[in-house]
């Protein structure tokens, strides 16, 4: 393999990282708040179609951007009502959005542009366009890491830098404000949080709701940078890697970065078999590449590669004392 | 109540009536969906045709996962549809049970051989349109590296792939052509983020014109091919429009012909093995307004010649399922 596939490599790793990382930060917040979500997937789904669409219609993709933010809230916001509010079983709730996100994008795309479920293709401004960063002509002609920045680094969608930049935030807010400190407390200890007077249900929908809109971002880059359009069921199981990269991060920001950089990986090796064969000198088989993301993720649960330990309240509604 | 009884006694009055009358054909779009640029949209252009020139009305179904194939397929013999066609070699299995349950009923199948007294099959020369579109992809390309992306693999869509690579190799033999199929279960027909990033992947290898025969994730292929600034041949229908001036042609396979045949013929389908190629205009290349601008009269000149000798037999193209080989390249 020489440098220039390796780069190739690395830059479609980061194209498939994106998505996987936003959906991935999505879960870690509603997780730690001590809400499982199993419906990532079906925000994403939601958020690619509203972006998809509205950017066809109207030729923004900022508008688009907002779109799926808002498609994805609505998700959000019933995933919460249903499994807070009314403190119902939260895997159930996730499901069930999936299930009606599959069915309901396609319904709304064909009823609006009756092209079988998916949206017109879009075009200039609608998409999602890459940028190239300060520097990256100039630095061209530098060896090992000239080319780096420019193929790899520079020249990828905006929401890829954003979804990058949601790393350090993330573990900003988690471990370094007030708000971070009680999120995780209400996924810990949420008696101790109602007892110290903060609102439980307050923090859980607030983090619900950061799902929603990181949920929103991952689909709009599906839909307006990675593709051009919506299609059925584009997302195809993104969501549910997502949930295995932050297992395998062990619900933690920065090695969520790492995990969703890996099973990017993994997935730009499996389309390249030509490039595995070379390295590993024998054949191997494109479905084990796609499968090696569960299988570390199944080591990982085994106790292999340290201890996962998933936050102690989760999956718990919380019933206030009386 | 009595209204309600007099309304659903009219209802089911108008029901046997319809049943009565001429039995409606029916078609079946495998996975795709109906509206992949593709394969099955042809199936669907060619069954409107046929409902536009005559009138008459069509049953449809699309599937929607694996699971349905037979019970889809009984649904639809069970109703009355007369005769029933379906787009796609993976019905091969379930028509050769379902088949005999319903003597009467005529069935055709697309891509597939399925031997029983009431079925028509229709088989393509895919490997000869191939072949013309690998002819044109070789005289297009400047780096002298061309692409292929198949979707499923199967027999079919390396036949597709072989006919391709050796057309490549007949106008330059020292060519390259990469070989990449999108995954190995039926989802890999309709998934354009993948067809994208391979796209994208021949591209860095060299690639400078790219064939994709993968169904609805060839879409993805010909949007990143377009994005990256290099050509790209759409398969089944014409796929020129999608981007105009960027993709080179599309290899043609008149799916839609051989629906708007077998729902012409009726409940007097004649059953047995229908094979269209080159000869009988059952593939081709497609020329319009949308790349005129790229094919030189000379290319076409080049691609008819052998065209017309494929036609009169001179020239024979190896059919990959034949003997599950390729002598222009390794699958």
């Amino acid at each position: 393999m020489d440098y220039a596939t390796l780069l190739q490599l690395l830059d479609t790793t980061l194209r498939f990282a994106t998505p996987l990382l936003l959906a991935c930060l999505a879960g870690l917040y509603s997780e730690r708040a001590g809400v499982f979500d199993i419906g990532l997937e079906g925000k994403m789904l939601m958020a690619a179609m509203s972006s998809g669409a509205v950017a066809a219609l109207t030729g923004s993709v900022w508008l688009g951007l907002l779109a799926a933010i808002g498609g994805s809230l609505l998700f959000a916001l019933v995933h919460g009502v249903a499994s807070i509010t009314f403190r119902g079983n939260q895997l159930i709730s996730g499901v069930a959005l999936n299930f009606i996100a599959s069915g309901i994008t396609v319904l709304v795309a064909q009823s609006l542009f009756g092209q079988g479920g998916r949206t017109p293709p879009l075009t200039g401004g609608a998409r999602s366009n890459p940028v190239i960063l300060p520097f990256a002509e100039p630095m061209r002609d530098v060896p090992v890491i000239g080319p780096l920045y420019y193929e790899v680094i520079s020249g990828h969608s905006p929401l890829v830098y954003l979804a990058l930049l949601m790393v350090p935030v993330t573990w900003w807010v988690l471990y370094r404000t007030r708000f971070g400190l009680r999120l995780r407390a209400v996924g810990e200890n949420p008696a101790a949080v109602d007892t110290a007077g903060v609102s439980v249900r307050g923090l859980r929908f607030a983090a619900v709701m950061i799902t929603g809109v990181l949920c929103g971002v991952a689909g709009a880059y599906m839909a307006t940078a990675l593709q051009a359009g919506f299609g059925r069921e584009m997302t195809a199981g993104r969501g549910y890697i997502a949930l295995a990269a932050l297992i395998f991060a062990k619900w933690r920001p920065w090695a969520a970065l790492y995990a969703c950089l890996l099973f990017g990986f993994f997935q730009a090796l499996a389309l390249r078999p030509d490039v595995v064969e070379g390295v590993v000198g024998v054949k191997v088989p494109v479905p084990a590449l796609d499968a090696l993301p569960y299988v570390l993720t199944v080591l990982v649960l085994a106790g292999f590669v340290g201890k996962a330990i998933p936050p102690r309240a989760g999956g718990e509604p919380y019933v206030k004392e009386r | 109540m009595t209204v309600m009884k007099t309304l659903m006694g009219a209802a089911a009055t108008l029901a046997l009536g319809a049943a009565a009358a001429v039995a409606e054909p029916a078609i079946i779009f495998d996975l795709g969906g109906k509206f992949d640029k593709s394969f099955n949209e042809a199936a669907f252009n060619g069954a409107t045709r046929w409902a536009q020139e005559t009138g008459g009305t069509f049953k449809e179904l699309e599937m929607q996962s694996e699971a349905q194939r037979e019970q889809a397929l009984r649904r639809l013999a069970e109703s009355g549809a007369n005769p029933v066609v379906m787009t796609g070699f993976a019905f091969g299995d379930v028509l050769n049970t379902v088949a005999p349950d319903f003597p009467d009923t005529k069935f055709a199948i697309i891509d597939m051989v399925v031997e029983q007294p009431n079925v028509k099959s229709v088989v393509f020369n895919e490997h000869e349109g191939s072949y013309l579109v690998g002819m044109m992809a070789a005289l297009a390309s400047k780096t002298g590296t061309v692409g292929f992306i198949g979707g499923m693999d199967i027999p079919l869509i390396r036949k597709f792939g072989c006919g391709y690579a050796q057309g490549v190799k007949a106008v330059n033999p020292d060519a390259t052509v990469i070989l990449n199929m999108t995954g190995t279960t039926p989802a890999a027909w309709n998934d354009p983020v993948k067809g994208a990033e391979l796209a994208k992947g021949q591209k860095a290898q060299g690639a400078d014109v790219i064939y994709a025969a993968a169904g609805g994730t060839g879409v993805g292929v010909l949007q990143a091919a377009a994005d990256e600034g290099i050509l790209s041949i759409g398969v089944d229908s014409n796929q020129n429009y999608l981007h105009p001036g960027k993709v080179l042609t599309s290899m043609l396979k008149r799916v839609d012909n051989a629906v708007y045949e077998a729902f012409k013929e009726g409940e007097a389908l004649a059953p047995g093995i229908n094979v269209m190629g080159l000869a009988n205009d059952g593939v081709g290349y497609a020329m319009d307004e949308h790349n005129a601008a790229l094919v030189t009269p000379e290319m076409q000149a080049t691609v008819d010649e052998a065209a017309a000798k494929i036609k009169s037999g001179e020239l024979a193209v190896h059919d990959y399922m034949s003997d599950n080989t390729c002598p222009a390249a390794t699958f």
